[in-house]
Formats: C-alpha cells, structure tokens, sequence
C-alpha cells in the first residue's frame, strides 16, 4: 500500500470521491492565494524604495476581498452539500451494522450474528481475560450469535452502518482510506455509514488522545468480497458461540 | 531591572507630587452610573479630580463582575446542559438521572435578607455623597460622612452574615435529607452554585468590614468613599446574581 | 527617591526598597518581568518539543542520563509545551507584557487606572508558571491528556500516568492563570476606558490599544468560563460529582461512572473559551504589526476604521466559532454546519486586514529595518496558516483532516510562529523604552531569515503529512497496518529544521544580553514613530489621529517648518500652522 507521502492515501470508500474532489480543489485555490500573497510580499520587499507611490483607490482595494468573500461562500456551499450527504442522513435500513468499541487501548467490532440483534453489555460483565471484552451479557439470547472481533472486515461494495461506543475515555475513530473520522465518546452511541468499494487491507487509527498507547490503539481494516465475508463470518461464528456459553 | 531610560523616574517623581485631583472636594454631583466613553472632551477634564477616580474604580469593578457574570452564566449554561443529558436503560429507553430538588423554605428567607441587605448597602451608599457632611470631612471638620455610613454598612454586614448562616442552614437541612454534593446533579448544582455565590458573599462581608475599617484609616476622603461605593456595587451584582440563581434553582428544576 | 528612601544605610529603609521594589506597580517594570516571564516560559517550552522531535524522528534513542522516552513522558512533554506556550507566552507576551510596556504611554496616560491589579496578576500568573513547572517534579510526572483535557481521560486519576496528582496541578495552575490574567484584563480595560489623554478619542487610538481592548474584554468573558469548567472537573475528581462522567464509564476495570455526566460538556466549555484565547494571542500581535507596518513604510494605515471594526468583529465572532473544534466530536451534523458558516464569516474580517497590510506597504516605500523584517514574517505566516483556516474550518474536509498534522501545522504557522515574530517584532521595536538602546540589526536580520525559512521548513511539511493521515499525539509511527512510517523521512527533515529554528533563538538570546549592555543609544524616538511611547513627555492634549506619515509631511516640507515625513500625535496643530 504505497502512496506519495504528501497527499491522501487512495480513496477506498463510496462517498470518499466527492472529499477527494473538493480537497483538491479547496487546497489548490488555497494554496493558489498562499502563492499570490507571497509573490506580492516578495515583490513589495524586493523593489526599490520610492518616496511616494500613487495610492490604490478604494475599489481596488476592495475588490480582491469581495472576490476572496465569494471564495469563501462558495467553498462553504460545496462543502456544506458534501457533508451533508455524508452525515445528515443514517444509513439505509438494508445496511451492515456493526459496533465498533473503542477502549484504552484497542478497537473491538462487534457484529450481531444472525439475528441481526446486538446483545445487552454491561461494564461490570467486562473481562478481556476471559474472552469477554465488551461486557456482554450471557443471558441476553440476542448476544449469543454475536462476534467480537479485533479486526475489522467488511464486504465489498454494501454500505455499513457503524454504531461507535467506548468504554473508557474519549477515541477517535479514523479510517484514513474511507474519508471517515468520528470520535467515540464514552456515554454516546454515534453513528456513521459508509460503503467501501475497494478490496484491501486499510489501517484504522485512533485520532484522539486516548492516554499513553494513544499511538499504538490501531487495527486492521479488510475490505474482501461478499463470499468471503460470509466465509470470515461461518469461520467465526461457531467459536464465539462457545465463549458465550461460558 | 536594567531599566535606564529617564522618562519612568520622570514620571513616578511627577506622580508623587501631582496629587492629580486639582484640588476640588470629591463630590459626585452625578451619583449614578459609572459610564465612561464620554467623549465630551471640553467639558471636564480627563483623569483629575476625584469624579475620575471614582469613575476609574467602578470602571474597574464593573468590568471584573462583567467577568463574574460569565462564570456564573457558564455554571447556568452547564446546568441546563447537565439537566437534558440522561442515558439508555436495558429497554431502550431514554432515562435521565435528574431528579428535581425541593429547595429548602429557608432560602426565601435568605433572599428576602439579601435583599433587605442591599437596601441598607444603597442607604449607606447615598450617605457617602451628601454634599454638606463631604465638605465638612474634607475641609476636616469632622466625620459626619463617616458617622452616617458606619450604622447602614454594620447592618449590610450583619445581614450579609445572616445571609451566609441561613445558607448554612440550608445545606445542613439538605444534609439531613441526605442529600449531599455527590448525590444527585440537582444537588451537584444547587451545592456548586450557592457555594460559589456565598464564597462571593464571604469576600464581600470582608470586603464590608474592610470597608468600616477604611473608614478610619485611609487617609483620603476619596478614597474612603471609592472604597465603599465599589463594596456597594460589588454588593448589589450579587444580590441581582443571586436572585437570578435561585430563581433558576426554583423555576427550572 | 521618595523621603522613606532618602535615609541611607539604614537596614530598614533597604528592606523596604527592596520590597518595594520587588511589589513595585510601575507598568513598565511589570511589562519587562511579564515579557522575561514568557521568555522563560519559551525557553522551557522549546525545549521540550525540540525533545519531542528526537523521540519522533529516532523513536527510542536513549536520552543522556535519562534512556529512552516512554509514551507518558512524550504526552506530559506535549501537555506541558502546549500549556506553556498558549498560556504563558502567547497569552502572556503580547497581551499583558507589551500592553503593560506601552499601553499608558500610548493613550498618554502617565499609569494605569489600577495598577495593582496589574501587579497581582503578574504575581499570580508567576506562581502560576511556578506550579505549572513543578509537575515535572511529581513521581508520576506531568499530565498526559493535552493542553485541551479532554474527560474522561483528564477527569479520572486512573486514566494514566500523570493524570493523579499531575492533573490537579495542572487545574490549579491554569485555575492561578485565569485568575491572574482576569485582574489585569480588568486594569487594561479600566485603563483604555477611563485613562485616555484630552484629545485621545476612539478614532485616534493606536490599533494596538484597540486589539488590547478587545483582548481584554475576550479574557474577561472567556477565562472566566474556563475557570467555570476547571471547577467543574475538579469537583468531578475529588467529589465524586458526575458532570463530565458518562454513566457506566469502565476506566482500569473500574467503574467510575455513576451518572449521565458528558464529555462534550467540557468540550463545548473548553472551545467556548478556547477560541477567543487563539484570538486574545493573535489580536495585539495584528495591532502591534498595523503599526509597524505604517511606521516602516512611512505611510498611513490603508482603512484605519475598518481595522478597528475588524478587530472588534474578529472579536464578537470568536464568541460564535468554537464549534469548529467539534465537528467530529459527536457534536450534532447540523450544528456543524452552522459553526463552518461563522467561521467562514471570521475568515472575511481576517482577509480584510491582510489586504489593509498589503495596501499600506503597496503605497509606501518598505524600510527593511529588523522590526519591519518580523512584521512581514508575521504577515507571511498569517497568510501561510490562513489559507489553511477555511479549509480546516469546512466539516467535510475536517472530518479526515481533524486531529491530524495539517491541524498542527496551520495552527503553529498562524498562532506560534504568526504570534512569535509579533513577539520578537515587538521586542526589537519597543526595546529602546526597556534599555534605552537598539538592538543589533545585523543579528536581528540573521535571526529573521533563519527563523523565516526554519519556521518553513518545520511546519510546511506538517500539513503533508496530515495530509497523508498522520494523527497528532503519537510518541512513533507504528502500527501492524499502518502505512504511516514511510513519513519517517519527512519526520526527520522536520526534526532538522525545528533543531535550525531552535538554533536561530540563541541568536536572539545573544542579541538581547548583548544590546541590552553595548547596543547603540536609541535616543528620542528612534524609529521615527508617531504614538505616543515614544513621546518625550507625556503631552496634556492631543489632536490627531495615530498614523500620520508621508502625505502630511509633503505639506510641512513644502511649509520648511520640519525635515520629517511624520507628524507626531503629540504635536499641536498650532506648530503644523
């Protein structure tokens, strides 16, 4: 997975081609004004001093700010319209729901089996050492076909609903390849959707500090194909189950 | 400091010398207010006198209770804030832990002796400008303004004590409730707020009896009646503060 | 030099001069302490990311009599250098040390309305960088969850290192610092309101006094509510409230939520301080750089009411913005759209002035004195971090770039370095009313070119690698996935040249101690400046506005009364006739 060092990774996510456009877009006007701006300073400093120069009237001085304000307001529609159709709607009832459970220091995701039905969690049922890391309740039916897993794998091309909890303290959930950052809060359940379209194993980062292994809280996202999701879910399921009936 | 540069010495000699009030006895011909961005500069000359000293305290004062305002005011904004947020039981259902606080009767005692407080804080207020006691103190003739404020700030002390015990009282009734700091966000608010605003209180009644002492040692008339003019102000701001608190504390639980 | 001091050689009499003037309320000496303050501050706070940048470019090399730096000790390093220089230089520096400098003497004032307001907060924001720095002291060390704290993790001691007892010493001292700095926003504005010179109207004052007057009244309605936030985690801490606390919340295999507190109370509380502060830092620095710029292109300010406006806009609006800092926080979508708005409106004031800089220099011939040389870079920096400002202020665009090195880098190039060269022009400009003397231009130029290309050099490339994903916060770049060690070349090449900017102060360091003792004598008025610091007496009455260089000179040469391109604020018309 190599990529230039100096813009983003290659967008892997439905809705990341329209932030890719407008980033290039917003960073090169923006990038543009940097160049005039300095070209003017450097100009200005480099010239010969003279007593007196014939100063600007008003509308010139005033025209490059009505022309910087319509930039401003253009770029806030655009954006505006960008994330609004990332964020202003949930996702469609058909989509993949998973919850993903930040804690210091690991992301869980937890996938709600076949009964497409999360099981209850308690914080006093929390115990990683034996195998129950999100504090499910084993007398909940709901959670016995549920899978918690550290890694995160989705199929190709179907959109997924993520449902972001913590435990803790503050995460920030950030998939650099799917355009997609939200911060987990402990005491919320927030929610974000997206659809890959791309097959590749992706990082997934916490943005937030978190505490001292902030740097070291990432896993693993894999994009593959529907069948073999469905082989990752078969592959998953029976032994969870085990767990659960603990 | 390596300082070298003349002009401070200049200045600090000058500033010793000049007493800056041109000589005028401190009379506040225009009692109320505390504006400032006059901009009528011929009609009374700026930074003399001692109607600007004044002015430059209250200025002061008002801007700091200006201050104040907004760290109650973001007390107000967290409470409000605190009061919406709740969480999901096991059913799905949205459940928030508030639970509304009966404020104990005491307290409109309390308000009522706030308020009885700030009207002799005025009265002594208004004794401080009385044309014909300034002359007299100024020319040294006596203490009449002195004389007069002395009972009406005692008694603003007093009812301000009273103030703080009857606050007292409320916390140890709730206490007896069982209902503590901790117990519920109501409570976390009601202890939060009224602690703050009586710690205001207990710098204010120190700040009263910094006052009478003022009234025998500071040597400058003006300066005696600044001292007591901002005690005043600083007086009513949390008597207005206070009733807009409990008002939120009653009406909004 | 009054008669307690006059008798010498009596033990008493020096104990009371030196306590006098230990507690001395002249605004000039409490300016020098308020500036070596920050420059303490600076010192420490360099260091420590200079620290920083070993550990990220050679993640764990052994440092001298110390090994390797673990996590907790780089996150206590990014808390405290965070903490020190918001607060202790760029707050401190311009606001209330150059504003105790030369604010009376600006409005002709001969002290400040309340001077020992002045003097207790300079007191208290000393004790407060005292307190600050003993954190490093703690067994635990400092506290580890950034200057922003955010809670749970900075609520609950368990949550890390540091976050014990170096937590609360971080809340007391910043607790100290609001207070402190609440004291002499009151004495500032009481000054400006009340202490102005017949004559001194609002349309003739300096645009530095009208940034210090619209700092101060944002230090009044901000801090305060920072203050209110700081009780409020306090109680959370130690007395078991739950304001911050969400219910259920599992810190360590402890539950320690026991009600529906919330973390984004404190973040709306923190950023509805936390921007107007970005302001409070940046706005003397604009005013301080108008001025320059007039004076250094000998000409007037191009719009002096529209700067004044902007500034009191920048200032309303700053009330309006801290949303920005939320669009991902879990904050609702729709709010976050209304935030982009406003902060899109801040960016228009922002321009305006930019452009007033540009105009002024366009009609003047440019002196490329040491000052006028950091007021450029003050300019090119705010430039530089502005183009990023809308960018970052746009929630689509935020929601991958948020919390990554593109926020680093665009709020180092337009607080920290924008901010600093303020600083460093202000110190070269106004040094003759600390010492009498100038400083070296031929150091002070070394000093600007290499701290120009090094501030560059560092900070360009952060937004890079924002722009490739890199988060802020992380001690190394690691991580089974991630792709982010092929930054490590850039790291590097950013460590190298914060190692050249860090290098670039000794040579200002050096400039200082030496000009202070041997730099030329400035003389009266030696930047041949037209407000009223540089007056040789302070004047009864004025009677013109701030800026006037060049045009009505052309006058007065014509008349043969002066040789000057200037007319002083002080000058009377009747001379000018």
């Amino acid at each position: 997975m190599l990529y230039a060092p100096w813009w983003m990774p290659p967008n892997a996510a439905a809705h990341g081609y329209a932030v890719d456009t407008l980033m290039r877009w917003d960073v090169g006007a923006m990038v543009g004004c940097f160049v005039l701006a300095h070209g003017l300073l450097i100009w200005l400093l480099l010239r010969p001093r003279r007593s007196s120069t014939a100063p600007l009237t008003r509308s010139v001085e005033l025209l490059p700010l009505l022309l910087l304000t319509a930039l401003y307001i253009a770029m806030a529609i655009s954006a505006e319209r960008v994330w609004a159709h990332e964020r202003f709607e949930g996702a469609a009832p058909a989509a993949l729901r998973v919850e993903v459970v930040g804690q210091q220091f690991q992301w869980y995701f937890h996938y709600p089996g076949a009964d497409a039905t999360y099981g209850t969690s308690q914080p006093q049922l929390v115990n990683a050492a034996l195998g129950n890391p999100l504090g499910l309740d084993p007398e909940d039916s709901h959670g016995a076909d549920d899978i918690v897993a550290s890694e995160l794998v989705l199929p190709i091309g179907r959109e997924v609903d993520l449902q972001l909890r913590s435990l803790d303290v503050i995460h920030g959930f950030f998939l650099p390849d799917m355009r997609l950052k939200q911060n987990a809060v402990p005491g919320q359940s927030l929610h974000v959707h997206f659809t890959p379209v791309h097959e590749g194993v992706y990082p997934v980062l916490c943005s937030q500090l978190c505490g001292l292994g902030h740097a070291r809280m990432q896993a693993r996202l894999r994009v593959v194909s529907a069948s073999a999701y469905q082989g990752w879910l078969a592959s998953r399921a029976p032994h969870h189950a085990e767990v659960a009936a603990q | 400091m390596p300082a070298t540069f003349t002009r401070s010495v200049v200045d600090s000699d000058r500033k010793r010398k000049d007493p800056g009030f041109g000589g005028r006895p401190p009379l506040d011909r225009r009692p109320t207010g505390g504006g400032g961005g006059d901009e009528n500069w011929e009609n009374h000359s700026r930074g003399r006198g001692p109607r600007a000293l004044l002015i430059r305290y209250r200025l002061g004062v008002f801007s700091a209770l200006a201050g104040d305002l907004m760290f109650f005011m973001a007390l107000v904004t967290a409470f409000f804030f605190r009061q919406s947020s709740g969480h999901f039981d096991p059913h799905g259902a949205y459940q928030l832990d508030w639970r509304a606080l009966a404020m104990p009767p005491i307290l409109y005692i309390n308000t009522a002796i706030l308020l009885l407080s700030s009207l002799t804080m005025e009265i002594a207020r208004r004794q401080l400008f009385r044309e014909v006691d300034v002359m007299e103190e100024w020319l040294g003739l006596g203490r009449p303004v002195a004389r007069r404020v002395t009972p009406w700030l005692m008694a603003t002390a007093i009812l301000g004590v009273a103030f703080l015990i009857g606050q007292w009282m409320a916390w140890s009734d709730l206490a007896q409730q069982g209902l503590f700091f901790a117990s519920n966000p109501s409570s976390h608010f009601f202890y939060l707020i009224t602690g703050a605003h009586g710690a205001h209180l207990v710098l204010g009644v120190l700040g009263i009896f910094a006052a009478l002492a003022s009234l025998t040692l500071l040597r400058r008339l003006e300066l005696r009646q600044i001292f007591v003019d901002c005690m005043a102000w600083y007086w009513h701001s949390m008597g207005l503060f206070w009733i807009f608190l409990f008002g939120m504390l009653v009406f909004c639980q | 030099m009054s008669e307690a001091h006059t008798v010498p050689g009596s033990s008493r009499s020096r104990v009371a001069r030196i306590f006098a003037s230990l507690f001395t309320t002249d605004h000039r000496t409490l300016g020098i302490r308020y500036l070596l303050l920050s420059l303490i501050a600076v010192a420490a706070g360099t260091l420590l990311s200079l620290a920083m940048r070993i550990q990220l470019a050679w993640p764990g090399i052994p440092f001298p009599r110390h090994g390797p730096m673990l996590p907790e000790e780089y996150l206590s390093l990014v808390t405290m250098h965070g903490t020190l220089m918001v607060f202790f230089v760029l707050t401190t520096a311009p606001q209330s040390g150059f504003a105790s400098l030369v604010l009376p003497a600006q409005i002709g004032a001969r002290r400040m309305a309340l001077p020992w307001l002045n003097a207790a907060g300079f007191w208290i924001v000393a004790l407060a960088l005292v307190v600050l720095l003993s954190a490093f002291l703690l067994p635990a060390g400092g506290p580890i969850s950034g200057w922003t704290s955010y809670p749970p993790l900075s609520a609950v001691p368990a949550a890390g290192p540091g976050q014990g007892a170096g937590m609360d010493v971080w809340l007391v001292s910043i607790g100290l610092f609001c207070i402190g700095s609440w004291l002499s926003a009151v004495n500032m504005l009481a000054t400006i309101v009340g202490e102005r010179v017949r004559g001194m109207t609002l349309g003739r004052m300096p645009l530095t006094v009208w940034s210090w007057m619209v700092s101060s009244l944002l230090i009044l309605l901000a801090f305060t509510v920072l203050f209110a936030a700081l009780v409020l985690l306090l109680c959370d801490r130690h007395i078991g409230t739950a304001f911050f606390i969400p219910r259920g919340d599992l810190v360590s295999g402890q539950i320690v939520g026991h009600g529906d507190g919330s973390p984004l109370l404190w973040l709306h509380l923190f950023w509805f301080f936390g921007h107007p502060e970005v302001y409070i830092a940046i706005l003397p620095a604009m005013g301080l750089v108008s001025g320059l710029v007039a004076n250094f292109s000998r000409r007037t300010i191009v719009g002096y009411p529209l700067m004044a406006a902007t500034t009191v806009l920048i200032g309303l609006l700053g009330f309006l913005v801290w949303g920005h800092h939320m669009f991902v926080s879990g904050m609702n979508p729709y709010a976050g759209n209304a935030f982009a708005l406003t902060t899109m409106a801040i960016a228009v004031p922002s321009t305006a002035k930019v452009f007033s800089w540009l105009g002024t220099l366009w009609g003047g011939g440019l002196h490329r004195t040491t000052p006028m040389l950091f007021a450029l870079g003050f300019i090119s920096f705010f430039i530089a971090g502005g183009v990023t400002g809308p960018i970052l202020a746009l929630p689509a665009l935020d929601a991958y770039l948020h919390n990554t090195f593109f926020v680093v880098g665009h709020f180092h190039l337009i607080m920290a370095m924008a901010g600093g060269f303020a600083i460093f022009a202000g110190v070269y400009y106004w040094f003759p009313l600390m010492t009498g003397r100038l400083m070296n231009e031929r150091l002070g130029r070394w000093h600007f070119w290499l701290s120009l290309v090094a501030a560059y050099g560092t900070f360009l490339p952060m937004h890079l690698e924002g722009l490739a994903g890199r988060p802020r916060h992380y001690y190394q770049l690691t991580g089974s996935t991630s792709s982010l060690a092929s930054l490590m070349p850039m790291e590097r090449g950013v460590t190298w040249a914060a190692f050249v900017l860090g290098t670039a102060q000794l040579i200002f360091l050096a400039n200082l101690c030496w000009s202070s003792r041997h730099g030329r004598p400035a003389g009266e008025n030696p930047w041949q400046a037209t407000t009223l610091e540089w007056a040789a007496a302070t004047p009864s009455e004025i009677f013109r506005g701030p800026y006037e260089y060049g045009a009505a000179a052309h006058d007065q040469a014509q008349n043969g009364a002066h040789k000057q391109d200037f007319t002083s604020q002080w000058e009377s018309l009747r001379e000018q006739e």
